[in-house]
């Protein structure tokens, strides 16, 4: 690999100040370091560093997003021979969803990492690693006959008022990727609603209406068995319908550390319990949906676990993650069950949750300074008396 | 009240089994620190003390934070050891002694004229200022606190707030000694402090009278066995047990005595009392001390026999391997980067020497990464727990806007909230420096904090700028 090295090395100057691509220095920064790690060594304080950076941790949460993805490739063939009533061996399902799904994260990636690449280069910034992974995760939360246009206007949408009109990566207050899937949620809600998309084509021979769509215009004996909804063979949201595959991702992200525990344990835990007094209720037939069935159905558990543990729009504390993980899991299934203009409440309750993230750690940080004024009080009193 | 989340303390039953075969005692509480991290290093030092003759020396008013020296030398100059080279401008009575007799070779002036280093020949025999023998007990605190500031002892009482050379005119309501080091490949002070009992004591005698409140003993629960701590007198002896930053004189301060807005508390090592100890029992400036020589392109780690202030070039002289090297005075986590041939800095008791990192990998962050250390488990470095690593100075990636949060929380055993004080302090907003415990903290209690950033800031330098902030608008 020296030669490419030495490649890197020889065009260099052409990118540095005065170069002839200059204007192209932070997208050649970006390969330079994509392909090579910096040599950039400590100045003072520590002089050595843990190995984990940015790309690793984004790298991670790409590899944990593998599973529900080839999941949700083999799924889209899958139901495609399915509608057309032929049966198809595993492999050429497959390769029909890959040749439906690489469009898809085509456009995600070049719109995205378009407009990253063209912002930093005007800030003067390096290009963030952010979008590595929102850029997989926005093909991963729509359905898969998206309108590529509309997908790209949505990701373009998301990448800039999501994020970079905040200050880009780390500074925004709305998780990127359900900024996209919001857009297009209220822009287009034809496409995304649940009942036309997929297969509607084919008449009524097969429905390619997701659970939830079903239970919204109260079709419940049409709600798949549960062992289908576990595992995902079911229609819905490419990278939404296996609870099993995204239970494989959330290992890889708890184990590595580079998930919070707090907050997925909680989500799941609101939702459940929010289930339970619905079941309590028991007012009309979806209140009678099983609690535990609430967390297979839809994005509830693609939402928990890698939305609601995006670290920049969730709570920064560690007390504050409890409170925002449980309220994420009760308005979830809260807007599921009541409201019936939204199918899917895991989208809101999310964005809801990420609007109130600052205020709940602000609560959380005036407890701590609360208590060290009361320590200086308290001092302040036994200096008196032993005077 | 204290967030009990932060420790437990729990009882040690029958600590020195040697003393009480037949009954238990009851010890004192152990302060367990639960969160902290200890980094195995190659190149911990073997305990053998070695003496070299070293003539160079220097004092350098950067060791000390926050301080505007006045030079009272110029080049030529010839030195006894205990004459002052320099003065505090602001604070007139502190004054910083040359730990030497000899000739000042040279006055090293940086940017804007800013004193670097004030350099000393020495003589082969050192020759001292006599500041007279006297016992500490029965002295007023007026006069030996001017005995400290007139032979230059004095700088080696630190304080908090902003970790500054203490000042004279105030009264801590505590004094703080830690008796143990957490640091990787920090010297072990049972070892280096051995022999020196009666020093050491006429040092805690001096401290005593210093502090209406209490003078700490801090020492680890399960490593300091050395009778020199164990029996020493009219000091509050803790126990701490748990992973570096137990050691540190900033965790133990918040555990035991937190500094509040308007309180003052001192701290100083064992060696730094040893040397007030030696001041009263032999009347002069006595200097010397013992240091670790760590890391891992040491040939031989080990113990040194020096004089505060030595350049280091004799001791790692044909004691290394490796081309590229940095030097480092203190560990790796805090110490200040010096010259193969430069000076030991006023507070450390270590020097580390481990390997630059200028080196570019294909597609690191792609690759599992074997050799490398890391707290999470993105990298296989748990597989190894007992593993001892060869770390260089690479960053190992560039600098991000905040993005992970809880890693800090993990190695900050302290009830302030770290990214939220770190936040205040870049938007320069004074109260709520204050309101989120600045007062409490110094830049090394943020030390693994900045080891583990994912963004790879330098906190420990925008902490220091806080501190130094603040100071500022309460003068």
């Amino acid at each position: 690999m020296d030669f490419l090295r030495k490649y890197l090395d020889k065009i260099r100057p052409h990118f540095e100040k005065g170069g002839r691509l200059e204007k192209f220095h932070s997208t050649y920064d970006a390969f330079d370091t994509f392909l090579y790690t910096p040599d950039r060594v400590t100045v003072n304080g520590s002089h050595i560093r843990d190995a984990i950076d940015l790309k690793r941790t984004m790298a991670v949460v790409v590899i944990a997003l593998l599973p529900p993805m080839l999941f949700g490739i083999w799924n889209i063939g899958h139901w495609h021979y399915l509608s057309h009533g032929v049966t198809a061996g595993f492999w050429s399902q497959f390769w029909y969803g890959f040749l439906r799904f690489l469009p898809i994260v085509i456009v995600s990636y070049v719109v995205g990492l378009g407009i990253e690449f063209a912002v930093a280069q005007i800030r003067g910034h390096e290009v963030n690693e952010g979008f590595l992974v929102t850029g997989i995760l926005i093909p991963l939360i729509v359905p898969p006959e998206i309108p590529l246009w509309e997908l790209a206007i949505a990701t373009a949408f998301a990448v800039i008022i999501g994020k970079e009109v905040f200050g880009g990566t780390g500074m925004n207050i709305l998780n990127p990727a359900l900024v996209a899937r919001a857009f297009l949620f209220f822009a287009y809600p034809g496409d995304m609603s649940g009942d036309k998309i997929w297969i509607a084509h084919m008449g009524d021979a097969i429905s390619g209406a997701t659970p939830l769509s079903h239970a919204m215009i109260g079709q419940f004996d049409k709600i798949p068995p549960v062992s289908d909804m576990f595992l995902g063979s079911i229609p819905g949201s490419i990278g939404e319908t296996s609870t099993l595959a995204i239970l494989i991702g959330a290992l890889i992200l708890l184990f590595t550390g580079i998930g919070n525990w707090r907050i997925m344990l909680t989500v799941f835990l609101g939702g459940y319990l929010m289930g339970l007094l619905f079941n309590a209720v028991g007012a009309n037939e979806y209140m009678k949906i099983p609690a535990y069935e609430h967390l297979i159905m839809g994005g509830f558990a693609f939402g928990a676990v890698f939305m609601a543990t995006d670290p920049v729009t969730a709570v920064q504390t560690n007390k504050g993650k409890y409170i925002y993980g449980f309220l994420i899991g009760v308005f979830a299934i809260l807007i599921r069950v009541v409201n019936p203009g939204y199918p899917e409440g895991v989208m809101l309750a999310i964005l809801f949750m990420n609007v109130f993230a600052p205020l709940i750690d602000y609560y959380i940080i005036q407890a701590n300074i609360k208590r060290r004024l009361k320590r200086l009080k308290k001092s302040l009193t036994v200096q008196t008396a032993s005077i | 009240m204290r967030d009990d989340s932060y420790f437990t303390a729990g009882g040690l039953h029958g600590f020195d089994a040697s003393h009480s075969r037949h009954r238990i005692i009851e010890m004192p509480k152990v302060i367990k620190i639960k969160r902290g991290l200890d980094i195995h290093l190659l190149g911990e030092p073997e305990k053998v003390i070695v003496a070299k003759p070293c003539y160079r020396y220097a004092v350098k008013p950067p060791d000390f934070h926050g301080l505007f020296p006045k030079l009272l030398v110029k080049e030529g100059d010839v030195v006894l050891a205990g004459t002052p080279l320099f003065r505090d401008k602001y604070r007139e009575k502190i004054l910083f002694a040359s730990p030497v007799s000899g000739t000042i070779t040279g006055v090293v002036r940086g940017e804007k004229r800013v004193l670097l280093e004030v350099r000393i020949e020495a003589e082969k025999d050192i020759t001292y200022v006599d500041f007279g023998r006297e016992e500490p007990a029965g002295m007023e605190r007026r006069d030996i606190a001017g005995k400290l500031l007139q032979s230059g002892v004095w700088p080696v009482l630190r304080q908090r707030p902003y970790g500054i050379v203490a000042n004279p005119d105030d009264v801590p309501k505590a004094i703080f000694v830690s008796c143990f080091d957490t640091a990787p490949l920090a010297p072990d002070m049972d070892f280096i402090v051995e022999g020196q009992a009666e020093s050491f004591q006429t040092g805690l005698d001096a401290l005593i009278r210093l502090t209406p409140g209490v003078v700490h003993l801090n020492l680890d629960a399960n490593k300091n066995r050395s009778e020199v701590f164990l029996k020493a007198q009219g000091v509050r002896i803790n126990f701490f047990s748990g992973p570096h930053p137990a050691g540190n004189a900033g965790t133990q301060i918040h555990h035991l005595d937190p500094v509040n807005k308007g309180e003052v508390v001192w701290y100083l090592r064992p060696q730094d009392v040893i040397t007030i100890g030696r001041l009263f029992r032999q009347g002069r400036y006595d200097a010397s001390a013992i240091i670790a020589l760590t890391g891992s392109e040491v040939l031989k780690p080990c113990y040194y026999r020096i004089v505060r202030g030595t350049s280091i070039g004799e001791i790692v002289e044909n004691n290394l391997s490796g081309a590229e090297l940095r030097f480092i005075s203190g560990h790796v986590l805090t110490g200040a980067r010096i010259e193969h041939d430069g000076y030991l800095g006023f507070y450390d008791h270590q020097v580390t020497v481990i390997p630059e990192g200028h080196r570019r990998e294909f597609l690191g962050w792609a690759r599992p990464g074997w050799r490398k250390y890391s707290t999470s488990r993105s990298f296989p470095a748990w597989l190894a727990p007992a593993r001892k690593y060869r770390l260089d100075t690479n960053m190992n990636g560039a600098v991000r806007p905040i993005v992970m949060t809880g890693y800090f929380e993990k190695v900050f055993p302290i009830d302030i909230y770290p990214v939220n004080l770190i936040k205040a302090i870049l938007a320069k907003d004074i109260d709520l420096m204050e309101n989120l415990g600045i007062y409490e903290v110094e830049e090394e209690d943020f030390a693994l904090c900045e080891f583990v950033d994912t963004s790879k800031m330098n906190i420990q330098q925008i902490v220091r700028e806080g501190l130094d902030l603040v100071r500022k608008e309460m003068s």
